[in-house]
């Protein structure tokens, strides 16, 4: 089985050690790494799609409202993401017959647990529009709706991104629990890899297995800080300074 | 002051009755009632917190009265009847720190009320735009952001972008206060062209010497209330009560005029 | 049976494995604290290899997955340290890992607070005569120490939902036990919720504690932007 499930493991007492590392290199970037892709692209996304409408609520709606989504946040925040996909996975399944793929169980916990975060980003940037803005807006004449689109929304949008790019490195990593269902992301695959090749290898190579996963994992951080840090000087309004600290 | 004045018609831009206003304990305005004619201009001054700003809110209805009534016109801006966005365009506010849209340049600033309020295409809207920063003398700043600009110059832009609205009134709350002394002559400056220019202007300030001569009257407010009011020349040289004559010369002691 | 009848059953034993989270809670966050306040130190007074070397801990552990830093130290490493005769527990494993990590988040906190003290207080200090490290311990460290408050109060509450991931080393805390309740029971939903409230009632407790601890200890004029992780 093992033979079938990793053919370029198969190795008899002539392969390189060197070799070795570089086939599991290859595999763990082969199979697991378009599957955390997918995953952190995914979370971000339902994070974005759920987390924005509720800052939007928090912001401007009626009080009944904006105590639901407090509520909401404060639920999503103060259970581990672990117990949300253990829910979703195992308790739909066992206690209700729901069964989830493993990716999908995973998606919708950490992306709801995401969309909490996400709208806390969304709400601290919105309400750091000074006041003077939406003033100065309405006495144009602008309707409440106009000023939040035309003015507020798009100084909000700039000043989410350096704590968004933290949310991006948060859903990376977060996406490692998924293994804990099964799904063969980047964390899942190079446990695999290192329960079999143990007996290959040693029990030392275990750690370099590992050290390989960390290494993938510092490079997805990298780029991705690298290409929001890009879409950020893009978007630089020349003299304007963000408030905040930029946390990396 | 000035002859024209005299033989404008009855044309009543602005008519504000016996307005109130309170926050929380604080009755700031009490009954504070005026009006303006077409092409007038008329200065506010007085001790801070004496409600001058929250007046001009009250027009515009930035701040909602609780108690009075304000025109525009024939229109009754305070009745529920009217659509108050379709009012605000009709009337300009520059206010004391600017509020220029931080993420727009100049141009866009002065533009996106055309644009997104009278829903006038862009093209018509940027040659406008353009028009009105040349009046305030900043054409060649059309592309730079507000954080590029001085004190000064991002409030004559601000002047700029209401006027692009073609306001009946334009309402100014303190537009040189929060400037460094060199930049505000360039403000008052476009303020004393527009005046010249026959906008009706009610200005709320503390720079005595455009008080002196441009304005109308003067209107001296205390403890949410006119004290008095008057034409200007009359106003400075023999003020009829103890407390404004009191405030002048504390002011000309300051600001030396 | 009921599902207040189930939970009131099973709650003696989760209420066990809290206790269980709790230490791993109260011993990742104390070894972070220590490790994480010599981190930020060497990386703001420290010679440049010290910086350096402070700074690339710090991305690493901040750069990976807690998951995979446990594992390091569960799985990875016990093979080399036995070698030099060296055995962990799971409970220590557990600790090592979270704490080492939590040691990296506390130190950019820390490194936070301690730049954003005007260097007037320095030189105020070096002025009277307080040598480098006597400077830094009477005067940089109990402000700093006061304006960290509210992202340690963050961090606390992050270590007790981290402590759940010793449930990849089988530790015996809440999640794995309500693991194996879940499927003893068959009433896996009903468990994985239970277990959920006692994250969510255990946060709030802790918040709301922290909340007064702040008031308490805030000097008038004396504030930090809260930093996140």
């Amino acid at each position: 089985m093992v033979r079938h499930a990793f053919p370029s493991l198969t190795f008899g007492r002539y392969t390189s050690s060197m070799s070795t590392i570089w086939q599991s290199l290859e595999l763990l970037i082969v199979k697991g790494l378009p599957t955390t892709i997918l995953l952190t692209l995914g979370l971000l996304g339902t994070g974005v799609l759920l987390g924005f409408p509720i800052a939007f609520a928090q912001v401007y709606g009626y009080r009944p409202l904006r105590w639901l989504c407090r509520g909401y946040e404060q639920l999503f925040r103060g259970i581990p993401a672990l117990v949300l996909i253990l829910i979703l996975h195992s308790g739909l399944a066992r206690s209700f017959n729901i069964l989830l793929p493993a990716f999908t169980s995973a998606l919708i916990a950490l992306g709801l647990r995401s969309s909490a975060y996400q709208s806390q980003i969304f709400r601290g940037a919105i309400q750091s529009v000074s006041q003077g803005q939406m003033m100065a807006a309405r006495a144009l004449g602008m309707s409440k709706i106009r000023a939040i689109r035309y003015i507020i929304l798009p100084q909000a949008f700039r000043l989410s991104i350096p704590p968004w790019t933290n949310e991006y490195s948060s859903v990376l990593k977060d996406t490692s629990l998924a293994s804990a269902i099964g799904v063969l992301e980047l964390t899942k695959q190079g446990t695999l890899i290192f329960t079999r090749i143990q007996f290959v290898m040693g029990v030392k190579y275990i750690l370099v297995i590992l050290i390989l996963v960390a290494f993938v994992y510092l490079v997805l951080t990298y780029i991705g800080n690298a290409a929001l840090g890009f879409l950020e000087n893009q978007l630089r309004i020349p003299g304007f300074e963000m408030k905040g600290k930029v946390e990396r | 002051m000035n002859e024209s004045q005299s033989t404008v018609t009855n044309d009543v831009i602005l008519k504000v009755e016996d307005l109130h206003k309170s926050y929380g304990d604080n009755h700031v305005l009490r009954g504070v009632s005026l009006q303006m004619q077409r092409g007038e201009t008329k200065v506010i001054i007085g001790p801070s917190g004496t409600g001058k700003s929250t007046l001009l809110r009250c027009i515009n209805q930035l701040s909602v009265p609780d108690q009075g009534r304000v025109w525009l016109g024939d229109k009754e801006i305070t009745s529920h009847h009217e659509n108050i966005n379709s009012i605000r365009a009709e009337i300009g506010f520059v206010f004391q720190s600017f509020n220029l849209f931080t993420h727009l340049n100049a141009l866009a600033n002065v533009r996106i009320g055309p644009m997104k309020v009278k829903g006038m295409k862009k093209k018509a809207a940027t040659t406008l735009a353009m028009e009105e920063l040349e009046r305030v003398g900043l054409s060649d700043k059309a592309d730079a952001y507000p954080a590029e600009l001085s004190g000064g110059q991002q409030q004559r832009v601000s002047i700029a972008r209401a006027l692009a609205m073609f306001p009946q009134l334009m309402l100014f709350d303190e537009p040189t206060s929060a400037l460094d002394p060199e930049l505000i002559g360039e403000v008052l400056e476009v303020m004393v062209s527009l005046a010249n220019d026959g906008m009706t202007m009610l200005v709320v300030s503390h720079e005595m010497g455009f008080a002196r001569s441009v304005s109308d009257e003067i209107i001296f407010m205390e403890s949410g209330g006119i004290l008095e009011q008057g034409p200007a020349e009359d106003f400075f040289t023999s003020p009829k009560e103890q407390r404004t004559r009191e405030f002048l010369s504390k002011i000309t002691e300051l600001y030396g005029d | 049976m009921g599902f207040f009848q189930f939970a009131w059953n099973i709650l003696p034993e989760l209420l066990e494995a809290t206790k269980m989270t709790l230490w791993i809670t109260a011993g990742s966050i104390a070894l972070g604290f220590v490790a994480g306040i010599f981190l930020a130190l060497g990386r703001v007074y420290g010679p440049r290899p010290i910086r350096w070397l402070t700074g690339g801990y710090i991305q690493f552990f901040r750069g990976t997955p807690l998951l995979v830093q446990l594992l390091v130290v569960y799985y990875g490493l016990p093979p080399y340290l036995s070698t030099l005769g060296i055995r962990i527990s799971p409970l220590v494993a557990a600790i090592i890992g979270l704490g080492l990590n939590s040691a990296a988040y506390q130190a950019e906190y820390f490194r936070g607070a301690v730049q954003s003290i005007k260097s007037g207080q320095m030189m105020a200090a070096r002025a009277v005569g307080l040598n480098r490290v006597k400077s830094i311990a009477y005067v940089i460290l109990p402000q700093a120490l006061r304006l960290v408050i509210p992202s340690w109060s963050n961090e606390l509450i992050y270590s007790i939902k981290y402590s759940s991931l010793a449930y990849f080393v089988s530790l015996t805390e809440l999640t794995f036990v309500g693991k194996k309740i879940a499927l003893h029971t068959a009433r896996t939903f009903e468990t994985y919720i239970i277990v959920a409230v006692i994250y969510l009632v255990i946060v709030l407790i802790v918040s709301r504690l922290l909340l007064t601890l702040e008031n308490r200890v805030r000097i008038p004029g004396l504030g930090a932007p809260v930093e996140h992780r």
